[in-house]
């Protein structure tokens, strides 16, 4: 079972002031700070410097290793290079801009670039910060008391938990079929590959019949109660009004 | 006098592609009693097992503890009978351990100080107290099919099932579960073909056998008949006798 770890680390790490906030304050903010980014008007870049100031203060706070959160962040650059790909084709009216060998750089273009970066770095790293500081049951239980419906955190937490399961059903699969030699490189081989993927279906279909049976076992009705119930704290309600005051001055400013 | 634990009357069950895996068992299981269900595979030991809480129903009749399994009652008996099935991660499917445990209780609707002082409880039975906490993907197979079956004791049954508990567990963690299901005061029945394990919790033996009992008895006669155990594709391991083994 450890195997699966290695696919699947989990993305809380440490703790810290920031690890202990409640899950609700960390989910308002984080993804508020995401959507005050996204409305933010492109040009106002000392705004967008603002937001990731925060971030940069909050993950101080937070301890998180550089690295680690880095590593994290690049998850936007295949994003951000995609838009660069086709910046030559973006309004090429516009004023300002640069030749760069034959190819015309629009201003407008730049400043969709400008924009995409900006706004998806503040926001995978705010996701970034909430992911590493809180533990996924954590995470559920907040969405949870944030109204979530019950039948959506329910199915997110089973994905969760049977994702290990499917993971380390996967390397045994292969495994067994590497000590047979086959390699799933060739296209020829898809079929076999097709089948091994059906496999794993079928067997999660036949895991999820006997996960109902054992949960009808004990008296499951449909209906599940919610988890225990959460309590603010005052460095939760410091935390909220902190962040929501920077962001509306910022916001109402740019 | 009180009424059995399980009162089986000529059970018929067939599956919807028309095999049939119960051709008339008659089983009667005395409250406080321990019982080995043993049989070959595809014998119909997990079929049997899933009508004891009314998950299949079968033509005939099955009561428990005098209540007939029927739409009515399910979830009194469900109450009442806590299986445990064969691979535990079926049964541990929430984030927590204590989540899993708690899900039982908070089935049946009590309060949050009763289902908090039951999954306490129950951890500490089988020896997992300090595990709350933590996420069953963090368990080993051992300690993971214990949680399974405090998931189960939570719910305070009077009569416990067990499929296959032995399955699967390394020689130390098949030792502790033994202990502990030898130290839980209610009737169990366990549906096994490990035979040396049955003959460990059980002292009574029931040999199932292409969907009928085919033998029933106090379990040093069935497993010290060789004959018998033989001409039911069942064996002991090599190398262990039952007369006088017993301690």
């Amino acid at each position: 079972m450890s195997g699966a770890h290695h696919f699947l680390t989990e993305a809380q790490y440490g703790d810290s002031l920031v690890h202990r906030l409640d899950p609700r304050v960390k989910i308002m903010g984080l993804m508020g700070l995401t959507v005050v980014s996204v409305s933010t008007p492109a040009d106002a870049v000392w705004a967008f410097a603002s937001y990731l100031g925060v971030l940069l203060f909050l993950l101080g706070l937070s301890r998180l290793p550089l690295v680690l959160v880095l590593r994290r962040v690049a998850l936007v650059l295949p994003f951000i290079l995609m838009v660069a790909v086709f910046l030559p084709f973006f309004g090429r009216a516009g004023g300002g801009g640069y030749n760069v060998g034959s190819v015309r750089i629009s201003g407008a273009g730049l400043l969709v670039l400008w924009n995409v970066t900006a706004k998806a770095t503040v926001g995978v790293t705010a996701m970034t910060l909430l992911a590493s500081t809180t533990s996924f049951p954590e995470l559920v239980a907040g969405l949870e008391r944030l109204r979530t419906p019950r039948l959506f955190t329910l199915i997110v937490s089973f994905m969760y938990r049977y994702s290990f399961l499917f993971v380390e059903e996967f390397r045994r699969m292969r495994r067994a079929m590497e000590a047979r030699n086959f390699q799933g490189r060739w296209l020829w081989q898809a079929g076999i590959v097709g089948h091994m993927v059906s496999s794993l279906f079928l067997r999660s279909y036949q895991r999820g019949e006997r996960v109902y049976l054992a949960m009808v076992s004990r008296g499951y009705d449909g209906s599940m109660r919610a988890s225990a119930p959460l309590a603010l704290r005052r460095a939760d309600a410091a935390f909220i009004t902190g962040l929501a005051t920077v962001l509306l001055a910022v916001r109402i400013t740019a | 006098m009180e009424p059995a634990a399980v009162d089986i009357v000529d059970l018929h069950f067939s599956y919807p592609d028309g095999t049939p895996a119960l051709c008339g068992v008659n089983l009667r299981v005395q409250a406080g009693e321990s019982v080995a269900v043993i049989g070959p595979n595809g014998a119909g030991k997990s079929t049997l097992l899933l009508h004891l809480n009314g998950i299949l129903r079968g033509q005939g009749q099955v009561c428990i503890f005098g209540v007939r399994v029927q739409d009515g009652t399910l979830r009194e008996i469900r109450r009442r009978v806590g299986v445990v099935f064969q691979d535990p991660d079926d049964q541990l499917f929430l984030t927590s351990v204590a989540q899993d445990v708690a899900f039982g209780p908070s089935n049946m609707r009590l309060s949050e100080e009763e289902i908090a002082r039951r999954v306490h409880e129950s951890l500490a039975a089988v020896d997992m107290q300090a595990f709350g906490d933590r996420a069953a993907h963090h368990l080993s197979f051992g300690q993971k099919k214990r949680v399974a079956t405090a998931t189960v004791l939570s719910m305070q049954p009077d009569l416990l099932v067990l499929d296959e508990p032995s399955a699967n567990l390394d020689p130390r963690a098949r030792r502790q579960l033994v202990r502990i299901l030898r130290g839980l005061p209610v009737t169990k029945i366990i549906v096994t073909h490990d035979l040396p394990y049955a003959y460990e919790i059980c002292e009574r033996a029931v040999i199932l056998s292409g969907g009928r009992v085919a033998a029933d008895g106090p379990i040093d006669d069935i497993l010290g008949d060789g004959e018998l155990l033989d001409s039911h594709d069942l064996e002991l391991p090599y190398g262990f006798a039952v007369a006088g083994a017993r301690s």
